[in-house]
């Protein structure tokens, strides 16, 4: 108790400036995954990519990452365990933090894929069952997070798959792709902002509503979202009345010109993708410090605390900068990589990846956005949509999984005791 | 993280490699026209330069098809078999390697193409460009077969240019039987082993229609699923 009010300051400003660290390396490396393949189908230059990254993560994580946040903050770790020493709390969250970005630091030199989701989690369980006692972690929660790093891949794969397919199915392979393309994109557009607006209502706004005595049902819920869905899609209608066909392009390849009205179909899902990612990936970063923060406000461990907005806020400015500093050096490398990726098997797997994420962030399963998006990409290539994938990406991603939950375990666990030590 | 980026998931794509290659070959057949234009002539000067310019192209497709079976590993995933690409490849190959060695053996020999026989040399030597021309024709469809999938109406299409290409070959044929024939009826006025290199180069020329045809059956073996 009294560390806590003794050097509560100091702990305070060392857990912003960690999680300010990780907001950083998220917003410095994932981002560019995210919206890497939007940049690559040229559907947006890069500096478009980045004002809408900035402006739905933000959305993202305000809106949509509270649950994700909670099973961070609480959800890993019994409560109960921590109610006699509450600093033990604070010196691990402070560990944890510090454990994934000094990883993240460290593998983004050494270019080895690690995954946010991945060495937070990994780097809680750690310092939670090494340095208090393994019956301070929620296994059963472990459990079905990482079971849910499986299955998200699958998830997004499965549906890119079917959403390639019913493409194929509807436009690529008709008498006239280009005026069915421009007649069935507006209900891709449609399913776009309504699943963003379910999971905001359902999840996000739920306390807002609440506070205001406003109780929806599910079918409100739907009936709102696809308000939001139509208004969306009329937005898309009205951009795609731009789209002239130009015949001069189809002789090197009769689909150009679908392909450009796919493309105003991408910055509809790289929206999404940024949002989905703001959901998940920020609250990441910022569950543990909003952990901190009331644990120190509040001079002990409490299982239910409201999330100061301000902490959000420094979550997803550290993204922005991270975005501004070093995300628009990666975003460049990524995006000339990936001119595979054309703009109508891009919307596919960035659907497919978005929509995963969303709902994982609505269950407060915090997964990782990049191993979601590959999985989605594959999908598309089972469809045969891709000329040529790397499989040799899937062994390295399995590896980064079975190496980043010990290394970010092990450094926490480092930390941990060097903050016991330090203050007691 | 800087590893994990999804751009590392995307090996390079075959297809922009394989048109490429084939557009190549092509332009080693297209040059045996004025190739033969200028033996009718008895302009060796000229024949030679265009031979030059066959193996260049030719060497050039060679190149293509080192870098492309290169960049062809076996973890590579791609939406068409790894064997039948590189067949289609081969096949594509042999084009340039037959307009090749019919340029170098004419050049050699120093050929002089008999008055009588002229005009259906010509015609023979269009018929045989013809099919390479339609080859290429045929696997330039396959970025649009990519775009689709290789599925549906886009495999009906390149099929049925597939379909000409062996309407295109049996007409080279059927010129073949015509010229051999023809030959034959003066072949005891001419020198006998300038005989037996004209039969060959005529042989050749006819080995030419039938490996552009080729290129077309290893294209349909491709989209057979």
């Amino acid at each position: 108790m009294e560390i806590l009010s003794q050097y509560g300051h100091i702990l305070l400003i060392l857990a912003c400036v960690a999680g300010f660290f990780m907001a950083w390396g998220v917003g410095a490396n994932d981002v560019a995954n995210a919206m890497g393949t939007s940049v690559g189908s040229r559907a947006l230059t890069i500096k478009q990519a980045i004002v809408i990254a900035m402006i739905f993560e933000f959305a993202g994580a305000y809106l949509a990452g509270g649950e994700v946040t909670a099973t961070i903050r609480k959800g890993i770790i019994d409560s109960e365990i921590f109610a006699s020493q509450p600093e033990l709390l604070v010196y691990g969250m402070l560990s944890a933090l510090l454990a994934a970005g000094t990883w993240l630091l460290v593998a983004s030199i050494l270019g080895w894929p690690v995954s946010t989701t991945h060495s937070i989690v990994g780097a809680i369980v750690g310092f939670s069952a090494v340095g208090i006692s393994p019956d301070a972690v929620a296994w059963g929660k472990v459990g079905s997070i990482v079971a849910s790093w499986v299955v998200s891949p699958l998830l997004a794969g499965t549906i890119s798959f079917l959403l390639f397919r019913s493409v194929q199915r509807l436009i690529l392979d008709t008498e006239d792709p280009f005026a069915n393309a421009k007649r069935y994109i507006p209900f891709y557009m449609f399913a776009v902002g309504w699943m963003i607006a379910m999971v905001t209502l359902t999840k996000g706004l739920k306390h807002v509503l609440k506070d205001a005595d406003i109780k929806l049902s599910f079918l409100q819920d739907a009936g709102i979202a696809a308000i939001v869905g139509l208004l969306v899609a009329g937005v898309g209608v009205t951009m795609l009345k731009r789209i002239k066909r130009d015949t001069s392009i189809e002789a090197e390849n009769r689909f150009a010109n679908v392909e450009r009205v796919f493309a105003i179909l991408m910055i509809f899902t790289a929206c999404a993708m940024a949002f989905a990612h703001g959901s998940n990936d920020v609250a990441n970063a910022v569950g543990p410090l909003a952990a901190v923060v009331n644990t120190i406000q509040v001079g002990a461990v409490t299982a239910k605390a409201t999330m100061p907005s301000w902490i959000l806020l420094l979550g997803g400015l550290g993204i922005v900068v991270g975005l501004a500093t070093y995300g628009f050096k990666v975003m460049a490398t990524i995006g000339r990589k990936i001119t595979e990726l054309t703009p109508s098997r891009g919307f596919a797997a960035e659907l497919g990846a978005a929509a995963t994420v969303v709902m994982a962030s609505g269950t407060g399963l915090p997964i990782s956005t990049t191993h979601t998006l590959v999985g989605a990409v594959l999908g598309v290539g089972l469809a045969r949509g891709i000329g040529a994938l790397n499989l040799r990406m899937i062994t390295t991603i399995a590896a980064s999984w079975v190496v980043t939950l010990p290394a970010g375990a092990g450094i926490a666990i480092l930390f941990f005791y060097f903050f016991k030590g330090l203050f007691g | 993280m800087a590893l994990s980026n999804i751009a590392n998931l995307f090996g390079r794509s075959p297809i922009k490699p394989i048109e490429k290659h084939m557009a190549t070959a092509h332009e080693a057949s297209a040059d045996l026209i004025p190739f033969f234009d200028a033996l009718i002539k008895g302009d060796l000067k000229e024949a030679e330069q265009i031979q030059l310019r066959i193996s260049a192209a030719e060497n050039r497709a060679d190149d293509i098809k080192r870098d492309l079976r290169l960049h062809l590993p076996d973890s590579l995933f791609m939406p068409v078999s790894r064997s039948d690409l590189l067949e289609l490849l081969h096949a594509q190959d042999e084009v340039a390697n037959t307009a090749q060695d019919i340029a170098g053996l004419a050049v050699g020999r120093k050929m002089q193409i008999p008055e009588s026989l002229q005009s259906l040399m010509t015609t023979f030597v269009e018929s045989a460009v013809a099919t390479s021309a339609q080859a290429l024709r045929a696997i330039n469809e396959l970025d649009e077969l990519l775009e689709s999938g290789f599925a549906g109406r886009e495999v009906t299409i390149a099929k049925r240019m597939t379909e000409e290409l062996d309407e295109l070959e049996r007409k080279s044929d059927k010129l073949e039987v015509e010229i051999r024939a023809s030959l034959f009826t003066i072949e005891k006025d001419l020198p006998p082993v300038d005989v037996m290199f004209l039969y060959r180069v005529i042989e050749w020329i006819g080995e030419l229609a039938d490996r552009a045809h080729s290129v077309g059956n290893r294209l349909q073996l491709l989209l057979a699923r």
